[in-house]
């Protein structure tokens, strides 16, 4: 039976120690590319009515980037790495050695580029979590939504719907060293996929 | 009259009157829905996420999260305070698909089968859309004004339109 409302504070624990190395090693992929230091927060699990979500990742209307990653194998999920409008500007100047502030709207090769980022990110991300869990984990092809946060959550938000009214959400903060480019990665399995990562890493609340 | 603004969540349904204001933000995959009788300046927004109530797997369920379920409450709601359901207007909008790589898979086409659902709930009812702004792969705010009944689109990229 899978009920995210009652993980254990020994879940709950688990599951954070499973966003800190993901997004650690997230982090390392991020640093090496863009050749500068990245600093991360201690990841935040949190369980959320649906509804609430938006509200909690900085309102339903703000204007971000959303790179989306279905992850496929056999803790089916998604993942998604957001940031607010000016990082992702910020971020494709640093990327492609462009003058800080000079890119003001996504073109096609800029959004590749945040695509690719996605990918990399995803990609390590998902890689520590296979080692630790044993798992499968793979990364499908990146999608981009620069848009209301709103609009952008909804499609992972509906698919959890489908089953409960609530939403786990396994959060890292990113941000480089000057603070011009932040961001934030989630993890958001799907129903059932829970208590395989639970399983996996022998925090099950079945014992088995 | 001072008018307030009632924000109307994901998978949430609200009436009000006017002078008033009904908006919700942020609409995707969902579709929001707008009620509104002229004759007494009362009306109504939902914001469904899924089309199906009868696809959901646990047994307690939020009547405003699905289309078929939504319309019919909303409906329901406003009779109890006198709109006849023979003179609602009725206007809906959203049913995006936010990613592109997402249209080789049915469960993805999310938007489209919500457009679909809102339709089929409303003409179970009785009811037109008199106007309507769905589809794309880009993100709307609806707003619903109680004064003069006039419903508009806020996108980041076309500005705001009224439908």
């Amino acid at each position: 039976m899978e009920d995210i409302t009652s993980l254990s504070l020994k879940q709950m624990d688990a599951l954070r120690e499973i966003g800190n190395i993901g997004a650690g090693n997230a982090a390392t992929a991020l640093s090496q590319l863009l050749n500068k230091r990245i600093d991360m927060t201690v990841p935040r699990v949190s369980v959320l009515p649906l509804e609430k979500v938006p509200d909690v990742l900085g309102g339903p209307e703000n204007i971000v980037a959303g790179i989306f990653l279905r992850v496929l194998g056999n803790a089916p999920g998604s993942v998604m790495f957001m940031l607010p409008r000016n990082s992702a500007l910020v971020l494709v100047d640093m990327l492609l050695g462009k003058e800080i502030g000079s890119t003001k709207m996504l073109n096609d090769i800029d959004q590749s580029a945040l695509k690719e980022i996605g990918n990399i990110l995803a990609g390590s991300y998902l890689n520590a979590l296979s080692m630790l869990t044993t798992l499968t984990l793979l990364p499908s092809v990146p999608a981009l939504a620069f848009d209301m946060l709103g609009a952008i959550l909804s499609v992972v938000l509906a698919e959890l719907g489908q089953v409960g009214d609530y939403a786990l959400v396994i959060e890292t903060e990113f941000s480089e060293t000057n603070k011009e480019v932040k961001g934030h990665f989630f993890l958001i399995p799907d129903p059932g996929s829970l208590n395989i990562i639970l399983k996996a890493i022998g925090v099950s609340a079945d014992g088995e | 009259m001072e008018s307030k603004i009632v924000r109307v969540g994901i998978a949430d349904l609200k009436t009000a009157k006017a002078p008033d204001l009904v908006v919700t933000l942020g609409l995707g995959s969902c579709v929001g829905i707008t009620f509104y009788d002229a004759k007494t300046k009362i009306g109504g927004l939902a914001h469904i996420m899924l089309p199906d109530s009868k696809q959901a797997r646990s047994g307690n369920i939020n009547p405003a999260k699905f289309a078929d379920t939504a319309v019919p409450v909303i409906i329901n709601e406003l009779d109890k305070l006198g709109v006849n359901k023979s003179r609602l207007v009725v206007k809906i909008a959203g049913g995006a698909q936010m990613f592109s790589f997402m249209g080789t898979d049915d469960r993805m086409r999310i938007g489209e089968r919500n457009t679909e659902a809102v339709k089929l709930a409303l003409k179970i009812e009785g009811l037109r859309i008199s106007g309507e702004d769905t589809g794309g792969n880009y993100g709307r705010s609806m707003e619903l004004n109680l004064d003069t009944g006039k419903v508009s689109i806020k996108t980041i990229d076309k500005g705001v339109k009224e439908l």
